[in-house]
């Protein structure tokens, strides 16, 4: 194997209008190895791998494949030089066949379409790399990990020799996870090389050869992934050292908030989501789920919200059976939902702070809506919660992810609610924001509200919830201590395994 | 001029711009009128002229401008019932028929009792106006609000039913036995009409009309229902989320939005025609429908831009003479549809030519 | 009643259907690359009213409908011009076209109402296939546009699910993003199916003014450019299926006239209504259907397609 680098990405600067996505980064990708792309949102991951993918063009620096430099001037001119990209939200056609989508786009074939052929001629190439998968099959078929190895083969068919996955194992079972690091082995091995964009340590230190960390768009470091260890990678991705660990262990429980008994509900496709879920929450604790996304989680929140019809079950809130109730009901109940969709569901992005902060109280006021103390209102809570935006009056979707975020939090916590059910809230925030949001979820907790809280990043969990409730398709796999528990235990119950009855509280 | 399409840039504004929410109408009307004196032109006529012409036939005599106030009444009344769809994202393209629904219904009353004084017959044609109306702007809402059925198919068919169910009403049962042979009712009794003011065919509907545009701009500003509305229009998830009964949103807004364009159908034949006859209106379905746009769906907006359509038809009418074709108003129309359309985005994003012509 | 009436009704109904099936498999393609059309009534009169008007003054009907197919892309090159390039709304860019075709075929054609066309297309029997007893009559024994509908159905159909083009244009309207990451130009793709989609409905339009009728009427498609937009939802955006269901419409438009030859004594007003009734009672039981399956609907249908906001 030669000593030449497959890919080399030197001095790369991307400016935004207002930002620096890209602050004269480098990186050095071999041949036969897995490199990872380690850093927080925002800190330019994604940016740097668009250029490499041809959608950007650096404003400086230089690329070189193979030791030859390069210009890449469109994505199809970056995959026709073998750069690969496994997007975290997959590009496939959902309504077609495996073998559709594969040869999508791709040269040199007829006009005409011989499905036979292809299929013959992928089922065989996936053999190469000890990948299953029926190319007949329809996409939304699919479990997601089959899908992501749908794409991983799309790649692969086109001729990659540079694969870039992006947050590949954020919708992935931990067992998932780990045939997807075995493919990619194979693949190294037969002299391709490997770029995972990743936030997690966990993944990066079991799964990797080298590992590059972004900060605030510029690079921190490269260092070998033997020789590195959790916390040296975390304070290179931080820049400090964030507390992640619990601030209390002993909670006394408060009066029981909310009480579901054997619920059950169906999914948009009318299959079951959940089924048969009994769990309680307290005054002042955040109950955390967990399970990878797709396992009925944003199912349950809704049907706790009431945007979803119970099929079994009960449902109390305070003592008081609201099984049957309507979402204005649960709304008066003290219910706040913090839906997974903030554009869209949350808010409205084409109407302004205003109106948003008004949109679930708007029936507290008379025949005439009252637009005056709303306005106030809606001033105060921006500067309560330090939001961040343009004028009260101008379209929310001017705002950015995180002062969305914030608005939605302070219009539920102003309703003074009973329970907070807060879907994925972190997601897709920077850093900051995150943490603000986090402070607010235990500040509630404190100020002896319930909350549900899901989410999908283990360390997450752990750091808020008391307690933990494991979801996997549909049903709860345990319910654990978060002061006694290990993510062992929890991941293994994400992958499906029942928790022992001695370990239930 | 593919290429040339590709290059060009669309860069976000950071708020929406207000001098070009003023400005892109007005050049609307601008561009559309240049638009469609190009085919004009080609047909050997001068544009100019024509455009003279009817100006002169809409705003330049005492008779003209009563005239386009008067045609201005169903234009109004038909784009507040049009915006208010529109508001929710309903695309309620049958106004047209709902109003010949509401003109049926108000003739029905004033045939059946004539004998009734104005005071109880023209309440009553109000409210089968209304009613009529109505009914036609729920049928399509049912489905739509239940089943997700397209209502923009819906109601456009519709229209078309409404007219034939009309017409086999004058030219069938209803014919007047001494109207020789012409789709024509019966004139109505006294009671059946709408006083009008002093020589001028302008009648009692220019208050309906305003007094449903005020009625309009306080629920959509300041009522919660109006608030109900506007959510639901710009996200069906969010309505949901917050609780708002979108399902019957749906009925009520379709209704009200029937209503009033079958309310314009009573003013026309109980104002106008005094009798319902084929052909009741000469598209102010249709026209109702650039309006609101162009107007934004703003009812006070709503008014003035009538008016100018209103000017539209009566200038139409008056080219006619010169032998122009009635369809001249609807090309016209159709071509400030596009430039209002097309323009919207010049509110939203400015415009940059990509320099080194290819585009991400 | 025998034999022969049910004959003549079912051939006159494939007639009838012919303008909204070839309408229909405009609209099929331009859904299909994720434009939603509402101007079609529109395209069809700005293509009746040209071919009519060139066919008269060249005296050949096939120059009139290529003028026509060439007004028929030109109006919808308006519709792909607001929609793909400005982002306008496609619903609102639909309907203005079909206003705007409305008053342009109308201004165009003052002159032409009435007047007689000598070259117009007649009925050309297939030799042995008009022959077959029963299917010949119906199906074989029309003008040659008719023929050219059929071909265009079926080759539609083999275009759409049997090419790599025809994945390519289906993959542009189910997933713009998944197309234009696979090396598909999105924008490209839909410019050329609008317009395309825009040439079949002025052939529409021609062979109402040049074949069915033929001669030129303000308004004369009467609706059969929303009917051939229900069309498509009742076809599940399947060529095949709009032949199917063109030939139904057809049928029911010409049930009108003969109903009256079997001594149904129904106003002719209530008759003239049936299709657009029958429509809307179509698209109310499909669209209940579709939503219980799962169908082919173009997932980005109406949709603008912006790379920035993926």
């Amino acid at each position: 194997m030669s000593s030449m680098p497959m890919v080399e990405m030197v001095s790369i600067t991307k400016r935004f209008p207002g930002v620096i996505a890209n602050d004269s980064v480098s990186i050095k990708v071999n041949t036969g190895e897995i490199h990872a792309l380690l850093g927080e949102n925002g800190a330019g991951k994604s940016t740097l791998m668009s250029i490499l993918t041809g959608l950007y063009r650096p404003d400086e620096g230089e690329i070189y494949l193979r030791g030859l430099k390069t210009e890449l001037s469109s994505p199809k001119d970056a995959a026709n030089k073998g750069i690969g990209m496994v997007h975290q939200h997959f590009k496939l056609v959902k309504s077609f066949t495996v073998a559709e989508n594969i040869m999508l786009g791709l040269k040199g074939e007829g006009m005409i379409i011989d499905r036979t052929s292809i299929e013959k001629r992928i089922r065989e190439f996936c053999q190469q790399y000890g990948m299953a998968v029926d190319p007949a099959a329809k996409i939304w078929q699919l479990t997601v990990g089959e899908q992501q190895r749908v794409e991983i083969i799309k790649a692969l068919f086109r001729g990659a020799e540079i694969l870039i996955l992006d947050e590949p194992t954020a919708v992935l079972t931990p067992q998932e996870a780990k045939d997807l690091y075995k493919t990619l082995r194979i693949m190294t091995r037969q002299g391709k090389a490997v770029i995972v964009i990743s936030h997690k340590l966990s993944e990066v230190l079991e799964g990797t050869d080298t590992v590059t960390v972004l900060r605030g768009g510029k690079s921190v470091g490269t260092v070998k992934t033997e020789l590195a260890d959790e916390q040296e990678l975390s304070r290179m991705m931080v820049g400090r050292h964030i507390a992640v660990s619990r601030d209390k262990c002993l909670i006394e429980k408060g009066k029981q908030i909310l009480k579901l008994q054997g619920i059950s509900c169906l999914n948009n496709r009318g299959q079951l989501a959940v089924q048969g879920i009994s769990l309680d929450i307290h005054a002042g604790e955040i109950l955390g789920i967990a399970g990878v996304a797709g396992n009925g989680q944003s199912e349950l929140a809704e049907v706790i919200a009431g945007l979803r019809s119970v099929e079994e079950g009960t449902k109390y809130i305070d003592g008081v059976n609201h099984t049957q109730s309507t979402i204005r009901a649960l709304v008066d109940a003290g219910v706040s939902y913090i839906p997974e969709d903030r554009m869209g569901t949350g808010l409205v992005p084409s109407l302004n702070a205003v109106d948003n902060y008004v949109l679930k109280s708007y029936k507290k006021h008379g025949w005439l809506m009252d637009w005056s103390r709303v306005k106030t209102q809606t001033q105060e809570v921006v500067e309560r919660f330090s939001i961040k935006l343009a004028s009260i009056a101008s379209p929310v979707k001017m705002m950015s992810g995180g002062n969305l975020q914030k608005l939605l939090l302070a219009r539920e916590i102003m309703a003074d609610p009973r329970l907070i059910v807060a879907v994925y809230p972190m997601r897709g925030l920077d850093v900051g924001a995150m943490e603000a949001v986090r402070k607010l979820l235990l500040a509630q907790r404190d100020a002896g509200k319930a909350v549900l809280l899901i989410s999908e990043e283990l360390e997450e969990l752990f750091a808020l919830s008391d307690r933990i409730a494991v979801l996997h398709r549909g049903e709860i796999m345990g319910i654990v201590d978060s002061c006694t528990a290990t993510a062992e235990e929890v991941g293994m119950m994400m992958a499906g395994k029942r928790m022992l009855e001695k370990d239930a509280m | 001029m593919l290429c040339n399409i590709s290059s060009l840039r669309f860069e976000k504004r950071e708020d929406v711009s207000t001098t070009m929410i003023l400005l892109v109408p007005i050049l609307s009307v601008f561009c559309g009128l240049l638009f469609a004196g190009l085919f004009i032109a080609l047909t050997g006529k001068n544009p100019v002229d024509v455009y003279m012409l009817m100006f002169e036939g809409a705003f330049g005599s005492q008779y003209g401008i009563s005239e386009t106030i008067v045609k201005a009444i169903p234009l109004i009344l038909c784009s507040l019932a049009v915006a208010l769809a529109f508001r929710m994202q309903l695309w309620n393209i049958g106004a047209e028929g709902q109003l010949y629904m509401g003109a049926f219904g108000a003739t029905w009353a004033a045939l059946s009792f004539p004998e009734w004084p104005a005071s109880q017959l023209l309440p009553f044609m109000v409210i089968m106006g209304a009613l009529m109306g109505g009914l036609w702007g729920l049928l399509p809402a049912i489905p739509r609000a239940y089943f997700k059925v397209n209502e923009t198919i819906t109601t456009l068919l519709m229209n078309y039913i409404a007219i034939l169910w009309v017409d086999y009403f004058v030219y069938g049962p209803w014919k007047d036995p001494k109207g020789l042979g012409f789709p024509i009712t019966a004139p109505f009794s006294s009671g059946a009409i709408l006083p009008s003011f002093g020589i001028t065919r302008i009648h009692w509907g220019i208050i309906f009309a305003i007094v449903a545009v005020v009625i309009l701009y306080i629920i959509q500003n300041y009522t919660k229902w109006g608030f109900e509305i506007r959510v639901s229009g710009e996200s069906a998830a969010a309505a949901k989320y917050a609780g708002m009964n979108y399902t019957r949103n749906i009925l009520l807004v379709m209704f009200i939005s029937g209503s009033l364009a079958g309310i314009a159908g009573m003013t026309e034949v109980s104002g106008i025609t005094q009798r319902l006859q084929h052909g009741i209106s000469p598209g102010y379905g249709y026209s109702a429908i650039i309006i609101a746009w162009l107007a934004r769906l703003h009812p006070v907006v709503i008014v003035f831009v009538s008016v100018i359509f209103g000017g539209l038809l009566v200038g139409g009418f008056s080219i006619q003479t010169s032998g122009f074709p009635a369809a001249t108003v609807a090309m016209l129309q159709g071509a400030i549809l596009f430039f209002v359309v097309g323009g919207e985005i010049f509110t939203q994003y400015r415009i940059r030519l990509d320099r080194k012509g290819r585009s991400l | 009643m025998d034999q022969s009436i049910w004959v003549a009704i079912l051939a006159a109904g494939v007639i009838a259907g012919t303008p909204i099936l070839l309408a229909a498999l405009g609209e099929i393609i331009t859904e299909q690359s994720g434009v939603l059309n509402l101007g079609v009534e529109g395209m069809m009169l700005v293509g009746a009213v040209t071919g009519f008007m060139v066919a008269m003054n060249t005296s050949s009907p096939w120059i009139g409908l290529l003028a026509a197919i060439v007004a028929g892309g030109l109006m919808a090159l308006i519709h792909a011009f607001l929609t793909i390039t400005l982002r306008a709304n496609q619903v609102v860019s639909g309907l203005a076209l079909t206003i705007f075709g409305t008053g342009l075929s109308g201004y165009i054609g003052k002159d032409l109402i009435g007047q007689p066309l000598v070259s117009t297309f007649k009925p050309a029997a297939l030799p042995f296939l008009s022959e077959v007893p029963i299917i010949g009559p119906i199906l074989f024994n029309h003008d040659l546009l008719v023929y050219i509908s059929y071909l265009l159905a079926a080759g539609l159909w083999f275009f759409l699910f049997h090419t790599k083009k025809g994945l390519e244009l289906r993959a542009v309207g189910e997933n713009p993003s998944a197309a234009d990451v696979a090396g598909i130009n999105v924008f490209m793709t839909r410019y050329v199916f609008v317009v395309l989609g825009g040439m079949l409905a002025g052939m529409a339009g021609a062979y109402l003014s040049l074949a069915y009728a033929p001669s030129w009427l303000e308004n004369m498609t009467a609706g059969r450019g929303w009917i051939a937009v229900a069309l498509v939802i009742f076809a599940t955006w399947h060529p095949v299926k709009a032949f199917l269901g063109s030939f139904l419409f057809g049928t029911i438009d010409v049930l009108g006239f003969h109903i009256q030859n079997f001594g149904i004594m129904i106003p002719s007003f209530f008759l003239k209504m049936l299709p657009y009734i029958i429509t809307i009672i179509v698209l109310i039981v499909v669209t209940r259907e579709t939503k219980t399956r799962r169908v082919a609907t173009p997932e980005a249908l109406g949709i603008p397609y912006n790379r920035e906001e993926r």
